[in-house]
């Protein structure tokens, strides 16, 4: 029987972002990287992320964030994920966030962040390592 | 084993990770899937397929909010093509899903067909399985295709919905081509929209002439798919298809047409695990064979062909009479 290992990855747009056209470009480059992707919408709500990768089983969860929320909801979504027993789902984090708020997304639990310039390639590559 | 009693009480966490490590192929989750197996027989499995782009997913939004409002516990498992350039998948069904998401009582599973035509195969089947011992009551599949070869959509499901839209006249160059698709219901979706009634017109013409077909090959009972017709952005009609659903389900149970079709499903998935199981089995009896490893290294080395390598060890492994 064949074994496939593909990583899936949710993506999804937290609170009330008006467009998700860079979700969406992004979402495209993962799939042309051999990944599987769900892509869930705009403005959904941490309990809707939450429930989505559960039901989805995904390996990753990415949140694209363009309103300088950033820091809060990644807080917030981590407590929820160890509440609800998701602690092997790793959380990456792009869109519009400044360099220096990226030691304290990692230190609460955030695997990776890719900001707002970051090339397609850097993402997949910064991706695959957290499956090595 | 605590994973089985947590999938049965309908754990989704528990659930999905099962369908997720079956849907790798894992060999272990078939000896889990063993356990759930008895659990299941349950569901009314409803299929739905159409081109891309009709509505089968803002149908299936719909449909269930209309289960849940008559208190049934409603699964998805919505297939998307695989990209054949690099093997990932856009999932994108379940955005139109999304009200639903964090209704405990739904559960979607979004699948990518990975090569597989109408993008049905085993998986779709196991997680089914899963879904069902799970407790839900309807399961639905949204496919683009009713699919070919080993899984079909007709034998997966025991209802098949296919989805058209007004104004593409295929209904008719269906017919004219001799390529019916069997669907137990026909819905026409998008009723928003100029020429409705002539596709509603063209798919009764084309349901009666399978009926005549039909009469002398499958004598009775006999059901006659109706034609529903539907605005998914509204969700008017789907009352309406959600009871033709229920009433052809009542149909299929009252002429024991269930078992038959439970009968079906169960040889189509022995045959397919069969196959998977002795390509295995077979497989890694060969890797661990002296001539594999022999030949192997001739391969690397340039000494030996690879499909004389091939040859080599399936004549040296395997001697039927
Ligand atoms: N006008 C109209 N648009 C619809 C209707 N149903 C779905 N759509 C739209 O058609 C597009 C494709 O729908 P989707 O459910 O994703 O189709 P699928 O590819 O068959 O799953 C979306 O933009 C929907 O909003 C309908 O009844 N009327
Ligand atoms: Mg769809």
């Amino acid at each position: 029987m064949e074994t496939t290992n593909k990583i899936r990855v949710l993506i999804a747009k937290p609170g009330l972002d008006g467009h998700d056209k860079g979700a969406k470009i992004v979402a495209l480059a993962l799939r042309d990287a051999g990944m599987e992707v769900i892509y869930s919408g705009l403005h959904q709500t941490l309990n809707q992320i939450i429930q989505t990768a559960t039901q989805e089983a995904v390996d990753v969860i990415g949140l694209s964030i363009m309103s300088g929320a950033h820091l809060p909801i990644c807080k917030r979504l981590i407590t929820m994920m160890k509440e609800q027993g998701l602690d092997d789902i790793r959380l990456i984090v792009g869109g519009v966030i400044p360099y220096q708020d990226i030691p304290e997304l990692k230190e609460m639990g955030v695997a990776a962040v890719f900001p707002g310039g970051i090339s397609f390639e850097d993402i997949i590559t910064g991706m695959n390592k957290l499956f090595e | 084993m605590p994973e089985i009693v947590a999938i049965l009480q309908g754990n989704q966490r528990a659930g999905a990770r099962m369908i997720r490590l079956l849907e790798q192929g894992k060999l272990e989750a078939l000896t889990l899937l063993k356990q759930l197996y008895p659990h299941s027989g349950n569901a009314f499995i409803i299929g739905i397929t159409g081109s891309p782009g009709v509505g089968k997913s803002t149908l299936i939004d719909d449909l269930i909010t209309v289960f849940r409002k008559q208190s049934k516990r409603v699964a998805v498992i919505a297939v998307d093509p695989s990209s054949p350039f690099s093997g990932g998948a856009i999932l994108g069904d379940r955005l139109r899903m999304q009200r639903h998401a964090t209704d405990k009582n739904v559960f979607i599973r979004s699948m990518a067909s990975r090569g597989q035509t109408g993008g049905l195969s085993r998986a779709t089947k196991d997680a089914a399985i899963v879904m069902d011992a799970m407790g839900y009551d309807i399961i639905l599949i949204e496919t683009v295709g009713a699919g070919q070869g080993e899984f079909d959509i007709a034998t997966l499901a025991h209802s098949t919905g296919i989805v058209r839209i007004p104004g593409t006249g295929d209904g008719i160059q269906a017919v004219k081509a001799g390529i019916l698709e069997t669907g137990d219901v026909y819905i026409v979706n998008k009723c928003d929209r100029p020429d409705v009634d002539a596709s509603v017109h063209a798919l009764t013409m084309m349901i009666g002439m399978q009926n005549m077909g039909r009469q002398t090959s499958h004598p009775s009972p006999k059901w006659t798919p109706p034609v529903v017709k539907t605005n998914a952005l509204k969700g008017t009609g789907v009352d309406e298809l959600a009871d033709t659903f229920l009433s052809h389900f009542d149909f299929l149970k009252k002429h024991n047409l269930t078992d038959q079709t439970k009968r079906n499903q169960e040889t189509l998935y022995f045959k397919s695990l069969l196959k998977d199981l002795t390509l295995a089995k077979i497989h890694s009896f060969m890797e661990t064979s002296p001539a594999y490893k022999s030949v192997l290294k001739r391969i690397q080395t340039h000494e030996m062909d690879p499909i004389s390598a091939a040859e080599h060890v399936v004549n040296t492994m395997i001697i039927l009479k």
